[in-house]
């Protein structure tokens, strides 16, 4: 069967285009139900974006749910054991918010699971940075490192919700009132300043790696900061390296995040539209001992590329009459899709059509929409 | 070209007068006329005027890179935006006010009249004190006055408003002003323009400061 690359829309040529790309390097296609028992996602509420679930109740009286996520789905199937790669393109349902109404979101995405080492955290974002490439606008995956800048927070002192506080500052790249609190809370010179660099030092990995055994060397465990350069160094020897920033305002939940983060983002999509992570609290949460990252791209966020009213409805309109020989029809509508064009037949132009041609049955030719 | 959401109204003369002096002018926002939206190509800005309340959202979903809105806005609806800088202009405060005379009794559900909702709940949710929250939308402090409810939460300049009708300040729940907020999508690919007008600003404030 041939698809004529014209007929598919943007996310369906996104979705070919992803799923070969894991393919060619060796992740495997991985199907899910629709549902799973709510239970699972009550245990793990805090993992999910959406904190409203659609619910309904089985045949055999289980509460079921509508999955909102996909990973939490994968973790718990999964057989430990060696490495696993998975790619996957679902369907989730989540309600966005401040909204009544749940959405579908199309998601394709991919896991790397069991004996993660350095290579795997490569692959993986080099991977989430070839698939934004893929998608035919200028792009960028911004970096950062969970492990990182928790590091630097406790080494400053900060705990619990105060802890919690400085994330969001540094989430928020709110320099002003991390100052603030660190004068208030006593917080010495030389902690201040790795917390304001973690929020101030953001851009191209070529500029920022160079500066970090400097700006928080002094916080953070040598092996962590050595791997998390040696990858950035790896990743800036790529094709896509002007592309691929370090910001450590990039943040995950860290009860279930430990490692790497990343976040992509498209021109003109004011979201991300790539979102991913190492979660091996996650992992240990629900009883594995696996390491864990992965990442899903959200396809219903190309919409945004189209402009709209700028489609056709067909290349031809084919008018005829009343009394036209459903010959003439017929041949007229054979001769126009031969030669690749889209056809409507209709005996009268409807109100808001788009075609670039309209054709009388007569051959008489005429203006688009006249 | 750089979509800067300003909040109309006195608070928002103040802030386009901020960014003026920044260098960032644009001479047609003085001009008296009815358009919505004024640019100079040659600064590669482009602003309009909004809803203070909406400011946030426009960033939010990217319809403005940058814009300026209160910090209460900022709490109250936590929207997903970086916050750059503070710019110490329409410094007020969020507090409990009530009867000057107040006094809490901890054994009955205290009962709370507010605009700001989500302010409101979590600020007696981390001190543990159960509330019945009422929301209003304006004239908050005819509620303690005709008993709706015991005390009001709400923005305080001066609090003249509240010693007219007999009411003080009870509690200080955070002080509020102005911010710069950036789309969070936008930073990624304009952070060298968006820094620059950040730099320029910061400048400003420091120096009226």
């Amino acid at each position: 069967m041939q698809v004529l690359p014209d007929l598919m829309g943007r996310e369906e040529k996104a979705v070919y285009a992803l799923r070969s790309l894991y393919h060619s390097h060796g992740y495997k296609p991985y199907k899910m139900s629709k549902f799973e028992e709510y239970e699972l996602y009550l245990r793990n509420k805090d993992f999910l974006i959406s904190d409203s679930i659609l619910t309904f109740t089985d045949p055999a009286g289980r509460l079921m749910a509508l999955k909102p996520d996909v990973t939490l789905s994968i973790v718990k199937n999964l057989r430990e054991g060696g490495l696993q790669r998975l790619y996957y393109h679902e369907n989730v349902y989540r309600v966005p918010k401040g909204s009544q109404e749940a959405k579908e979101i199309m998601q394709v995405g991919l896991e790397c699971i069991g004996d993660v080492d350095a290579y795997c955290e490569y692959e993986v974002l080099y991977l989430a940075v070839r698939s934004l490439a893929l998608l035919g606008q200028p792009f960028v995956l911004s970096l950062s490192h969970l492990g990182i800048v928790r590091s630097v927070i406790e080494c400053c002192g900060f705990t619990g919700s105060d802890a919690q506080s400085v994330l969001s500052w540094i989430g928020e790249k709110n320099v002003h009132e991390l100052t603030e609190f660190c004068i208030a809370h006593g917080i010495d010179e030389r902690s201040m300043n790795a917390l304001t660099f973690l929020v101030r030092t953001y851009g191209p990995i070529g500029e920022v790696l160079p500066a970090l055994r400097d700006g928080i060397g002094d916080f953070v465990e040598k092996t962590e900061l050595d791997a998390f350069i040696q990858l950035g160094e790896a990743l800036s020897e790529t094709p896509y390296s002007g592309s691929v920033r370090i910001d450590f305002s990039v943040m995950n939940d860290i009860r279930y995040y430990n490692g790497l983060v990343f976040q992509g983002y498209l021109r003109n999509i004011p979201d991300g539209i790539l979102s991913g992570g190492q979660y091996d609290l996650l992992m240990e949460k629900m009883g594995k001992s696996s390491r864990a990252l992965g990442f899903a791209v959200y396809l219903d966020l190309l919409e945004r590329l189209e402009k709209s009213g700028e489609t056709m409805d067909a290349d031809v309109l084919v008018l005829y009459g009343k009394d036209t020989p459903l010959n003439l029809v017929r041949e007229e509508v054979d001769r126009q899709t031969a030669d690749g064009r889209s056809v409507i037949a209709l005996k009268e132009i409807p109100e808001g059509i788009r075609c670039r041609e309209t054709v009388r049955i007569d051959g008489e030719r005429r203006a688009p929409n006249a | 070209m750089l979509n800067i959401a300003l909040p109309k109204g006195r608070l928002g003369d103040k802030v386009y007068d901020l960014f003026e002096k920044a260098g960032f002018e644009c001479p047609s926002i003085r001009e008296n006329n009815r358009k919505l939206i004024f640019e100079n190509p040659d600064l590669g800005v482009r602003y309009f005027w909004v809803k203070p309340s909406d400011v946030a959202i426009y960033v939010e979903r990217g319809a403005a890179d940058l814009g300026v809105a209160g910090k209460d806005i900022l709490l109250e609806y936590e929207p997903d935006v970086y916050e750059l800088l503070d710019l110490k202009l329409g410094r007020c405060r969020m507090c409990v006010a009530g009867p000057a005379d107040f006094r809490d009794d901890p054994s009955r559900t205290l009962r709370v009249a507010t605009k700001f909702s989500h302010i409101t709940e979590k600020y007696y949710h981390g001190i543990g004190r159960s509330i019945d929250r009422i929301h209003l939308n304006g004239s908050i402090e005819l509620a303690p006055i005709l008993g709706l409810s015991d005390v009001i939460v709400d923005i305080v300049e001066t609090g003249t408003t509240l010693r007219e009708n007999h009411l003080a300040v009870l509690e200080t729940i955070v002080p509020i002003s102005a911010r710069l907020i950036a789309n969070k999508a936008s930073f990624q690919f304009l952070s060298g323009e968006i820094e620059k007008i950040r730099a320029g600003l910061k400048e400003q404030t420091e120096a009226e400061a």
